[in-house]
């Protein structure tokens, strides 16, 4: 052993703030980059998985808090990665870990952080800011590692865009079109609002030759492409504020060519079905959430992410059946579409982070493509997929 | 699908007495499983040996059979009651093996008995381990390499195929991983080989490969009838593999994998689970991973309900055991509510946002010669667990909560030279993490820590930050710590007590205490609520931490603060658990709101629904008072929480808190020997001669003025700590030269000892007017043996009815001499026709669960009751305190031999088994007591 005692001495940190806009006031310290964020404060209960949420294009825009206190204790690295930079307009946590543990890591989170311009707070009592929201509904808050004025920044978290009726898809989308990858099974055009990357490799494994397309891309031009299935994917923002989307998603419903809606993908079904899309109180954001499938009768427990949800009792019966539901407040879940062949997901099957109980969702939706378009799925591991370098 | 309906009475099998690896956590999931099932209107048997479990309670089931748990007995209940169904896996492995016993006999199929809760045929394989291996291929899930050998040169080849030593050894079919181990050296090899195919019933051992270095996990399962399986919690092992998960400290929920590893494991922790047969319950599977490969082994499935089944409901809240019996009996998960949040779905996975630290207690000192070294064979007797937001602070609590002097990880004595550092964090002991934090204080770097422990470099690292805070605190006089260093010394776990010491200055806690609080540095409560706080929670189940917001709501009720008597170890386990439980519910019936404060995750009494309001924290005082401080309850229970509670008597009586019951003034009094002598003299009472000694000089001085054999103990430990008989000189000189290392504070007792003599053991209540001596016990093996080890004869019988007056007298003469309101236990030995008194201790004692199962009366409540305030006529009018004994009950001691085969089995003044088992018998023909009776002599040792 070395007399080397430096290494018990302790690091450093710069001060910050997490201010809401009903002016709740939390210090902490500054984590990755060093700046001022700001957007709607949510949280997410999954015990790992940190780098997946932080990279989640459907978080886009949110000021992302771990209910977990020990984040960043594996590090970075590439394969967990859900896009290519972080998503999250900042980042709180209770315990942020800076020196990792785990041989698969890149680098260290605050390194990947930095990278990325991300600014974050750390050493925050994140259960009573929980609580807090859960009570008084999600809102508004700005994170600050310069400005320190408590006016200031309660002024600009008061001034912060709301999250309501704003629409981010594009700001997320794909700018052009892209050919994922090549199978020997059908094809699969996905219309980009911000889509997982574990999306488009559970599509891959099932052998499909995949197509991601800007969000904005005309039905026609896919349509030339000649698809055999079309997904709607995940993405942020409000669904009620993307007519152009709805009317195009309205319009694929009628070609008769299967059709797979996640998240956002499936409340953009909903709507150019004529039901109702409303906000939540408080969101469904962690990786525990119990989905009861009503066909097979067996529990998923699954990962959620959404704060806007389809209205139950708008659903016509003539047009959808609900075939999943939340079973901690029955919730609708998962939709069976009887106009078109078509299922959607408010949750998200992919998982990445969280169980993989809902793979099979992927398999039923290309079943259904081969029934109606007379492709071959190729064989393929039953294994979940996961991410390679 | 709801509950069967076509089944209507269900037996249940317990686990008998406590040994090590089988402890009262199955009391736990008993209760629970009793409970539950009888919420659901079935008709529960249950048959346990255990007197000291609250699930032999009569309250617990509809009929509770005391009976000793082999086929025979089995069998003769089963037909007698004509269940239509059996639950064997809320009974450790004890229950399962018997119940499989049966299963081989026919018998369950002959009798028309339906097993339920588990696929009984599948049991085998998940025992067998070439069987298990065979399944898990199948399954294609990843396996250690390994064979399986019936013979010491079967034992060679297989070795040399594997790379040779190290390598592991598993005798197959045994309890708490018995006679297994690692083998390092050549000459080892054969002696474990020996004994392991000695240990197996099967005459067979499993030669494995060595994973040394790989990380262990372990997930906590659930299955419903339509095969829905949920993971109620990951644990990883802070000590990597090579020591039994019983003897390691663990954390939950797991902190290094990231999710996809994660994911992969739970993924197969499903395949696994669906793959042993059909059947809808709990299991617990265990994992190695390999850092750097990501190669990831099953190593066993328990298909029941397990030691960490237990840890990971009280870790999550969620009650695993109730769970698993209400899906044994027909229910799905969906259809059950999570009784946490009272509003979700119980079928979910809990979400924590804290972090658990659980750390294994040991009793080496009892066992002379012992091989500390921990390996796969589980060594502890009991364990705690502590919640805390981060791990710094809960690991920091757990080591406040083992009750072994640590008011933390360190940092509250001087510390060890580097030699004994370096040494000791070589191989897995008790006390590696200590060492850690030593090594860091000497300079060592995390990588070279990891090099010598295999301990993952997270966990290091975080104890490296201890470290750092450790030395900040030691630059900065008290005053000049602030208020933010304060919080986040606080949140890292430091009590005041390490603060005290590490400030440059002269104070202590108390002087740290009153300046944290005039900063306004107070810890807050928090819910144990299953879903991080997404959704608000019912459930009273709360931890301490330095956070901001106060989850706790005080109510304006009446409150009695019961102190639980944290980790169990020899001398003091389930009994006392048994005791604090019924003092809540006394304390309920009374009109108190029962507040329970406890560390011990294998206990009834931190079951969320037991008491009012259940406060897992460490029987710490800092821990105590800070609760005290929020809850100003009308007074504290310490009675009942065995040597643990008493121990802060004094410190809670200087605060002028109240004590219900018998005052700490006379508890400590009668640990006093002169003034206890006093008293016995006063009231003209033999004893044996004795003397008091500080130094080895003075004890020699003493024994000799008394003649030999001397009985010499230290004063205040409970169980005959250190508690030895000398013949000579050397031997005193030896035994207190001993005692006085380990407890240089403590008095020396020194006893004429009575040799041939009578022991008999006294429990009595007493509410100041009159006593009620509910039960007088005459041991069968002689004085000298301690009465722990001892088999007692209830009522006694050999003593002439003159002598069993006197003892009543002397008994009640003691207990109004000494104002004793509660409970009181008196040991005597009787002589030659004189009837000495030896001590007197005014708690509960060990033999009181015995004597209240034996009689069928509620003496730990009628106790509580009289503490605060009711008087013994009212129970006496209402008949409650009259005994049902017919013939005689034996308590039997139960022991642990095996897992220390270097210790010699001889017993003596210093307490060594670890259970007891009770045994009704009509005459003393009966071979319960005629086998004792005829060894008595035996085992006695000096």
């Amino acid at each position: 052993m070395t007399a080397d005692t430096n290494h018990t001495s302790r690091r450093e940190t710069d001060p910050a703030k997490l201010v809401l806009e009903d002016g709740t006031i939390v210090r902490g310290e500054a984590i990755g980059t060093r700046g001022l964020t700001g957007g709607e404060l949510c949280f997410n209960t999954s015990m790992t998985g940190y780098q997946e949420i932080m990279t989640d294009p459907s978080y886009y825009g949110q000021l992302m808090m771990m209910t977990y206190p020990h984040i960043g204790n594996y590090g970075a690295s590439d394969i967990d990665k859900e896009a290519e930079e972080p998503m999250v307009a900042g980042f709180i946590v209770r315990s942020f870990t800076h020196r990792h543990s785990n041989r698969q890591a890149d680098e260290s989170l605050d390194d990947f952080m930095k990278e990325y311009g991300l600014v974050g707070i750390a050493g925050v009592d994140t259960r009573a800011l929980v609580r807090h929201i859960r009570d008084k509904g999600v809102m508004n808050a700005v994170i600050s590692s310069d400005e320190l004025d408590d006016d200031v920044l309660l002024e600009k978290a008061r001034g912060w865009p709301s999250m309501d009726g704003l629409e981010l898809a594009s700001k997320v989308t794909t700018k052009s079109d892209y050919l994922y990858c090549e199978g020997a099974g059908p094809r699969i055009a996905v219309y980009d609002f911000g889509v997982k990357q574990n999306i488009l490799r559970s599509f891959r494994a099932r052998g499909a030759t995949v197509r991601v397309v800007p969000g904005d891309t005309p039905l026609d031009d896919i349509l030339d492409w000649t698809p055999d299935g079309l997904f709607f994917s995940n993405g942020p923002g409000d669904p009620r504020a993307m007519s152009d989307a709805i009317d195009r998603v309205g319009r694929a419903l009628d070609t008769g060519i299967p059709i797979f809606g996640i998240c956002l993908g499936h409340q953009l079904m909903s709507l150019a079905q004529d039901f109702d899309v409303y906000k939540m109180f408080v969101g469904h954001r962690g990786a525990n959430h119990p989905v009861k499938n009503l066909d097979t009768e067996r529990v998923e427990v699954t990962t959620q992410n959404h704060g806007f949800a389809v209205d139950e009792n708008s659903i016509h019966d003539a047009r959808a059946r609900v075939t999943h539901v939340n079973l901690n407040d029955d919730t609708v879940e998962g939709l069976r579409f009887k106009t078109f062949p078509g299922l959607s997901l408010q949750y998200h099957p992919e998982a990445s982070p969280g169980p993989h109980d809902s793979h099979y969702h992927f398999d039923s939706f290309m079943d259904m493509v081969a029934d109606e378009r007379g492709v071959t799925v190729p064989d393929h591991p039953v294994e979940p997929v996961e991410a390679t370098r | 699908m709801p509950k069967r309906t076509d089944i209507e009475t269900i037996l249940l099998i317990g686990s008998g007495p406590i040994v090590i690896g089988q402890a009262c956590e199955f009391d736990y999931s008993g209760s629970q499983a009793a409970r539950a099932l009888m919420e659901e209107g079935y008709r529960v048997i249950l048959v346990n040996s255990n007197p000291a479990t609250i699930m032999t309670d009569p309250m617990m089931a509809d009929e509770v059979y005391l009976q000793e748990l082999t086929p025979s007995s089995i069998a003769k209940i089963a037909r007698d009651e004509e269940p239509d169904a059996v639950l064997p896996t809320m009974g450790g492995q004890t229950g399962l093996n018997v119940a499989q016993d049966l299963k081989e006999a026919e018998f369950w199929e002959e009798e028309g008995i339906e097993i339920i809760g588990v696929d009984i045929d599948t049991v085998q394989i998940t025992e067998d381990r070439q069987k298990f291996r065979d399944l898990m291929e199948g399954i294609g899930l990843d396996q250690s390499r390994s064979k399986t050998a019936k013979s010491l040169l079967e034992a060679k080849e297989i070795t040399q195929n594997l790379g040779g030593i190290p390598i592991v050894i598993r005798p197959s079919y045994t309890l708490g991983g018995g006679g297994g181990g690692i083998v390092w050296s050549a000459d080892e090899f054969e002696s474990m080989v020996t004994r392991g195919l000695e240990l197996s019933p099967a005459h067979q051992v499993l030669i494995d490969e060595c994973l040394y270095g790989w990380k262990e996990y372990e997930l906590e399962l659930l299955r419903d009838p339509n095969d829905n399986v949920i993971i109620i919690a990951s644990i990883e092992n802070i000590t990597p593999m090579g020591v039994h998960t019983g003897d390691s400290i663990t954390v939950a929920p797991q902190q290094t994998l990231t999710d996809k590893q994660f994911q992969k494991m739970r993924d197969a922790a499903i395949k696994a689970m669906n793959s042993i047969g059909t059947f809808a319950g709990g299991c617990n599977i265990q994992f190695a991973f390999e850092p750097g490969t990501d190669r990831m082994i099953v190593i066993e499935i328990n298909p029941r309900v397990s030691r960490s089944s237990a840890l990971a409901s009280k870790a999550t809240g969620y009650p695993i055991a109730k769970v698993a019996s209400k899906l044994a009996v027909g229910y799905m998960l969906d259809e059950l509510p999570n009784e946490i949040t009272g509003d979700t779905s119980a079928c979910f996975e809990p979400s924590l946002d804290y972090v658990v630290t659980k750390i294994p207690r040991f009793n080496f000192d009892k066992f002379e010669g012992v091989d500390e070294e921990l390996t796969t064979q589980m060594k502890a007797v009991g364990e705690v667990m502590s919640i805390g937001r981060t791990f710094g602070e809960s690991l920091q609590k757990a080591w406040q909560s083992l009750e072994i002097g640590y008011a933390g990880l360190g940092a509250d004595r001087e510390d060890p030279d580097r030699e004994t550092v370096r040494e000791r964090l070589k191989k897995p002991q008790w006390d590696q993490l200590l060492h850690v934090r030593h090594a860091f204080r000497q300079g060592a770097s995390v990588e070279e820590v990891y090099d010598i422990t295999q301990i993952d470099p997270w966990y290091l690292h975080k104890i490296q930050n201890l470290v750092a805070i450790e030395e900040e605190i030691r630059d900065t006089a008290l005053r000049d710590i602030d208020e933010r260093f304060m919080f986040e010394i606080k949140r890292n776990g430091f009590s005041d007590e390490q603060i005290a010491y590490l400030v440059p200055e002269d104070v202590d806690d108390e002087d740290v205490r009153a300046y944290r609080k005039e900063l306004d540095v107070t810890p807050v409560y928090q819910v144990v609520d299953t879903c991080a706080g997404e959704f608000p929670a019912e459930t009273p189940y709360y931890y301490s931490s330095y956070e901001t917001v106060n989850e706790s709501t005080v109510t304006d009720r009446d409150k009695v603060l019961i102190l639980g008597s944290g980790p169990n170890r020899i001398g003091q386990g389930i009994e006392f658990d048994y005791s604090c439980v019924h003092g809540v519910r006394a304390a309920q019936e009374m009109g108190y709101e029962a507040l329970m404060l406890n560390c011990n995750p294998e206990t009834v009494s931190t079951d969320f629904d037991v008491a009012d309001k259940l406060y897992f924290e460490p029987v710490y005082w800092e821990r105590v008072l800070d609760l005290i401080d929020l809850e100003q309850p009308e007074g504290v229970i310490l009675q009942l929480g065995g040597q643990t509670a008493i121990k802060l008597g004094e410190r809670l009586e200087e605060n002028d808190i109240n004590i219900f019951g018998t005052s700490f003034e006379v508890m400590d009094f009668v640990e006093d020997r002169g003034k206890f002598t006093e008293v016995l003299r006063k009231l003209d009472i033999p004893f044996p001669p004795y003397g008091v000694a500080h130094s080895v000089d003075e004890a020699v001085e003493t024994s000799r003025n008394l003649g030999y054999p001397t009985l010499i103990r230290p004063s205040y430990v409970l169980g005959g700590e250190g508690m030895r008989i000398a013949i000579n000189e050397d031997e005193v000189a030896e035994y207190v030269t001993n005692i006085l290392s380990i407890y240089p504070d403590n008095e020396i007792l020194l006893d004429r000892f009575l040799e041939d003599a009578t022991e008999i053991d006294v429990d009595a209540v007493c509410d100041g007017d009159e006593v009620w001596i509910t039960g007088t016990m005459e041991h069968i093996e002689p004085a000298g043996v301690h009465s722990g080890d001892s088999t007692a004869v209830l009522p006694p019988y050999n003593l002439s009815e003159e002598i069993q007056d006197t003892i009543r007298e002397y008994v009640r003469d003691i207990a109004f001499e000494l104002d004793v309101t509660g409970l009181l236990n008196v040991q005597m030995v009787v002589k030659d026709g004189t009837v000495y008194v030896i001590e007197a201790n005014p708690r509960a004692s060990r033999t009181m669960p015995f004597v209240s199962k034996a009689c069928g009366v509620r003496i730990p409540a009628i106790a509580t009751k009289l503490m605060l305030g009711e008087k013994l006529k009212t129970f006496r009018e209402a008949g409650d305190l009259d005994c049902d004994l017919e013939g005689y009950a034996i308590k039997e001691p139960v022991f642990s031999w095996d897992k220390f085969p270097e210790v010699p089995k001889e017993l003596g003044p210093e307490m060594k088994s670890t259970g007891e088992a009770i045994a009704f018998v009509d005459a003393l023909t009966d071979e319960h007591f005629q086998q004792p009776f005829e060894m008595k002599d035996l085992y006695l040792s000096r």
